[in-house]
């Protein structure tokens, strides 16, 4: 197995490696860029340690739509004279910084290095419930049924995101579009990727989502996946973002939550208890929670990256 | 030293790392950049801690992988929000800088230029 | 037999693995943009195709190996729409980014 162990240490000083050019890199853009890189070096990580929901999440939504959302903005900014009036920080000041994360770092080092090898884990417990919920893939059941307060308050917290973004909008685009409108003629070259990779992004994106009871993918990151498909059929200009008023925009980017909330509230009033599944009929009743967090991610990470509305709609 | 131990060391690495570089550099881009970097390296050292839990025929540990799962869309709605504010930040004073006494006030534009 | 599929497969696997490593030293050494796309997009599809075809006789079903295939043209796709994107910029400006 030396070869393996030679694979993992490779792949570990990449990924500082990498981390490091993001960090101490000469210009924003370079360092967005770097930051893509290292999401999916760290989706190869994910591999390592045998998380595969994780690694295709890290894939989709660390890498893929975060970076979609920091090189846009350092694109936007490219031309800011931005640090000409800071004066840069002295070198001892570095250098006590320096100290203090070296310190942060062996510190945790040290909690990593005394784990111990066969610790607590809640393994057992997952699997031994697993059947009564007809799921196969364990950490979609963590998801969805056994902590699925957690998950429902997490869909809230995009929410409460995509209405913090909406709000840093300047008053006279209040209720109007993000983004830039629909191009008479779009370039030609996006426009085909678009064209020909949504549909199978969609198709690609669904099938993640189902399969997710079973083996890995499951809601996030199909959702991901739908969000990035709508995401490049509006970068090519194909189609536009909805005005932040439209109804149906509001309603799909709250239903996730809302619908997960009442099948909590349901489990109170029919299953004993809250988010309690009724038994033999828990798995349909996941699958189409699940399809409802898939159309409120799908809507809320292109609003999200979008980010306030810039214009008004033609009426 | 197992490929799990890796990963935990390289995820402190990168705590540190991003601390440095949320606290060092200047523009709240690059601070945003910082604070992702850490956030993965926090996610990295939950995934040690699940891959050390491996157990009943698992190889990892269910628990803290959802709750990864939820840190990263989390922490990517986070970045969204604070992007926005950046982005804000500079439609007002032309710049992207957190000095106060650097913004420049300018009016606001009458039309906005991509 | 199946020796034989391993050193097809680590044949395929390690020539692939070569042209990547040729893709990336015309990264690091051509002088401009513009062939550095050229080095990039060709070197590396080939070497994708490559490595997958390597693969290939270890799916694990048809179904898998399909998958494998779908994969290596999506990544042509991708990477053919961004290079000519990039050398639409660099014409354009002179520079990307």
């Amino acid at each position: 197995m030396i070869l393996v162990q030679a694979l993992d240490l490779g792949l570990g000083l990449l990924v500082f490696a990498v981390g490091a050019w993001t960090v101490f890199a000469r210009g924003p853009f370079a360092a967005t860029v770097g930051y893509v890189v290292y999401g999916l070096l760290l989706s190869l990580v994910w591999i390592r340690l045998f998380a595969v929901d994780v690694a295709l999440t890290e894939a989709a939504i660390g890498s893929g739509v975060t970076g979609l959302l920091l090189i846009g903005a350092a694109a936007r900014m490219r031309d800011a004279e931005t640090t000409a009036h800071e004066k840069p920080l002295s070198g001892p000041l570095r250098l006590a910084i320096a100290a203090l994360c070296v310190l942060v770092a062996l510190a945790l080092a040290a909690v990593v290095l005394l784990l111990p090898d066969n610790g607590p884990s809640l393994a057992p417990q997952s699997l031994h419930h697993l059947a009564e919920t007809g799921l196969g893939n364990p950490v979609t059941a963590v998801l969805i049924a056994y902590r699925a307060f957690d998950t429902m308050l997490e869909k809230v917290v995009l929410v409460l995101a995509v209405v913090g973004v909406w709000s840093l909008a300047q008053d006279r685009y209040w209720g109007g579009a993000p983004g830039e409108a629909r191009a008479e003629r779009p370039e030609p070259t996006l426009a085909f990727l678009a064209q020909v990779l949504a549909p199978l992004g969609i198709l690609v994106g669904v099938h993640i989502f189902w399969v997710g009871a079973d083996e890995p993918g499951g809601a996030f990151q199909g959702g991901a996946i739908l969000a990035a498909m709508w995401m490049i059929v509006m970068m090519a200009r194909l189609s536009e973002a909805p005005a932040t008023r439209a109804r149906w925009l509001r309603l799909a980017l709250i239903a996730g939550p809302v619908v997960f909330l009442a099948a909590g509230v349901a489990g109170a009033v029919f299953a004993g208890g809250f988010f309690a599944y009724p038994p033999g009929f828990a798995k349909p009743v996941i699958l189409f929670i699940e399809a409802f967090m898939v159309l409120s991610i799908a809507v809320t990470l292109p609003m999200l990256v979008t980010g306030p509305p810039r214009r008004e709609t033609r009426q | 030293m197992t490929s799990a131990t890796l990963a935990g060391l390289v995820g402190a690495a990168l705590v540190g790392l991003g601390l440095y570089g949320l606290i060092a550099t200047a523009l709240p881009l690059r601070k945003i950049l910082a604070f992702n970097l850490m956030g993965s390296g926090v996610f990295l050292v939950f995934g040690i801690v699940a891959r050390k839990g491996a157990a009943a025929g698992l190889q990892s540990d269910p628990v803290p992988q959802a709750m990864v799962i939820t840190g990263i869309v989390v922490a990517f709605a986070a970045s969204a929000l604070a992007v926005a504010l950046v982005l804000r930040l500079f439609n007002e004073t032309g710049g992207a800088t957190l000095d106060p006494d650097a913004w420049a006030k300018r009016p606001p534009d009458g039309a906005e230029s991509e | 037999m199946s020796l034989l599929v391993d050193i097809f497969s680590v044949i395929a696997i390690s020539a692939g693995v070569f042209f990547y490593l040729a893709g990336t030293v015309g990264l690091l050494r051509f002088p401009d943009t513009l062939s550095r796309l050229h080095a990039l997009t060709k070197a590396d599809n080939l070497g994708l195709g490559l490595v997958v075809l390597g693969l290939l006789p270890r799916a694990g079903s048809p179904l898998a190996a399909l998958k494998l295939l779908a994969i290596w043209a999506l990544v042509q796709l991708a990477s053919a729409t961004t290079a000519q994107l990039i050398g639409r910029a660099v014409r354009r400006k002179g520079r990307v980014a």
